[in-house]
């Protein structure tokens, strides 16, 4: 599903956000990006979704090295990638429904498919009764969720998460990442770019260490392995 | 159903577009007042050029070639030179003026001072000649040239350099007039593209969202496109109603209270009906430039 080889970054600031990384996900897979700040995994994560551009080495997504992408091609990747942030960039003036409709909006999905899709991504994060709330009116977990439905909304293969239980606490961090958790179970690919011990202790999965921009550790039922 | 698809997503960017201009409505008509400024001077100096044109026009067609024929040349031989001065490429039309009709001509001009004839002791002072006009003024030099080197010829007269210098002043005035018009578009080109850019940093947040979901930049462009053309074309409407009203009320105070058409303005209705709509063209491909323009960053593209 992704297959890094070689792949290096530099910012135009001369900043390295990765250096020599080589990593193969497979589908079906939920890994966890682990690492202090600065060490790459926003980088790794940005490159996935083509925010940003390889410096070297080639980046395949589905068998597509998306290094070559032309402008015109970037959407198409987005769309067949779900991607949640710490702060959940939902939209103030628009309410939960139409937050999660709008990823299919913009992509010109017909109404009838955003009319059954959007319910139902609703009710996949348990937020089905909240459909005409406003995101100021719910709790930081609640958007998540929102962010979370608008993310798999259009049943994409992969979903990337960058920290988004950064800014959630302890027990609603749990239902966020027992949500992805419920998420893979049904075949969707997720990659978790996080700073929470405990979860990656207890979850058991695969674990991924960046430091510096290089890959330190690749465990299956791996721990976070830091001191926080 | 695809075209249906198109439809309804064309409807989400009308709809788009005018939501933004109603939340900005101030901002929108702030600059669909610069546009409209910027377009009335655009369009007072069109005017200006059209009606320099015009004049210019006018007089070009206006230079007459007069050559005169030598006193030893009697009016018989004069009148058979006729047929060769029409065989000259360019000529468009001859005319014979005997000297007796010359000096009635002239008579008739001078009115009411015929005492100056008197002066000259009652003898013609003037000489037989050819009027001679020509398709384009272009080819009055060279007839001119033509009608020298015939023997029977006194002089030609074509108010030398007149021409010439016509053609250098309306080329002047076409220059000056394309860099004043250049100029201001520029300038509503930016001050559109202020106002876009507003609406497109008010909303940053949604189009970063809307990238990160994987929508088209053309997706994205599209309502902001539409609001800058709306402002344009509505700032050219106004432009085109104040520049139309103001040049209507000036000729016919020029044509209906002076009965005097002086400067031989131009007054066609089928002109000023382009002149619109170049005009409302213009604006609204200004307001499409200064949207697209304030995006760029936004877009990475």
């Amino acid at each position: 599903m992704i297959n890094l080889i070689n792949v290096s970054m530099n910012y135009p600031n001369g900043t390295r956000g990765l250096i020599d990384v080589t990593l193969r996900i497979k589908k079906g897979e939920f890994v966890f990006l682990v690492g202090p700040s600065g060490a790459g995994k926003s980088t790794l994560t940005k490159l996935i979704f083509r925010e940003e551009k390889p410096t070297r080495g080639q980046l395949l997504i589905n068998g597509k090295n998306i290094a070559r992408l032309r402008p015109r091609e970037i959407p198409f990747l987005r769309r067949s990638i779900g991607i949640v942030f710490q702060d959940f960039k939902l939209l103030p003036n628009k309410t939960v429904a139409e937050n999660v409709a709008f990823a299919l909006e913009v992509i010109e999905a017909h109404k009838r498919e955003i009319q059954k899709a959007v319910p139902a991504a609703l009710k996949m994060v348990g937020l089905e009764k909240k459909s005409n709330a406003m995101p100021a009116q719910l709790s930081g977990g609640e958007q998540q969720r929102v962010a979370i439905a608008r993310a798999i909304v259009n049943n994409p293969p992969l979903v990337i998460a960058d920290e988004p239980t950064g800014n959630l606490d302890p027990e609603t961090s749990w239902e966020i990442v027992n949500l992805l958790h419920d998420i893979n179970k049904c075949g969707t690919t997720i990659v978790m770019a996080t700073h929470d011990k405990d979860i990656v202790d207890s979850m058991k999965k695969r674990v991924v260490a960046l430091e510096k921009g290089r890959i330190v550790r690749d465990e299956e039922r791996g721990a976070y392995g830091y001191e926080d | 159903m695809l075209t249906g698809m198109r439809i309804r997503t064309f409807g989400y960017f009308i709809r788009e577009a005018f939501k933004s201009l109603h939340r900005n409505s101030w901002m929108s008509l702030a600059s669909a007042g610069t546009v409209a400024v910027s377009l009335i001077i655009v369009g007072m100096s069109l005017i200006t050029i059209i009606n320099t044109n015009y004049l210019a026009a006018r007089l070009e067609s206006n230079i007459e070639i007069i050559s005169y024929l030598k006193d030893s040349v009697s009016i018989e031989q004069g009148t058979k030179l006729k047929k060769e001065i029409e065989g000259i490429p360019g000529v468009a039309k001859v005319r014979f003026v005997n000297r007796d009709e010359a000096l009635m001509e002239f008579r008739k001009e001078l009115g009411d001072q015929q005492n100056m004839l008197e002066a000259l002791g009652g003898s013609n002072p003037l000489p037989n000649l050819y009027k001679i006009s020509t398709i384009s003024p272009q080819d009055v030099q060279k007839v001119a040239n033509k009608l020298e080197a015939l023997a029977e010829m006194e002089k030609v007269d074509y108010g030398k350099g007149m021409a010439e210098k016509l053609f250098t002043i309306t080329k002047w005035v076409r220059m000056v007039g394309l860099v004043v018009i250049s100029l201001l578009g520029l300038a509503a080109v930016f001050l559109i593209a202020t106002t876009t850019r507003l609406t497109v940093f008010a909303r940053r947040k949604e189009i970063e969202i809307m990238r990160m979901l994987g929508s088209s930049n053309w997706f994205i462009r599209w309502p902001f496109l539409l609001e800058g053309m709306v402002i344009g074309f509505f700032g050219a409407v106004i432009a085109v109603i104040v520049v139309d009203a103001a040049y209507l009320a000036f000729t016919d105070y020029i044509i209906r209270d002076l009965k005097f058409n002086i400067f031989g303005l131009a007054t066609d209705k089928r002109l000023m009906i382009n002149m619109g709509m170049v005009m409302l063209g213009t604006g609204t491909l200004l307001g499409a430039f200064g949207s697209v323009a304030s995006m760029r960053k936004f877009l990475k593209v």
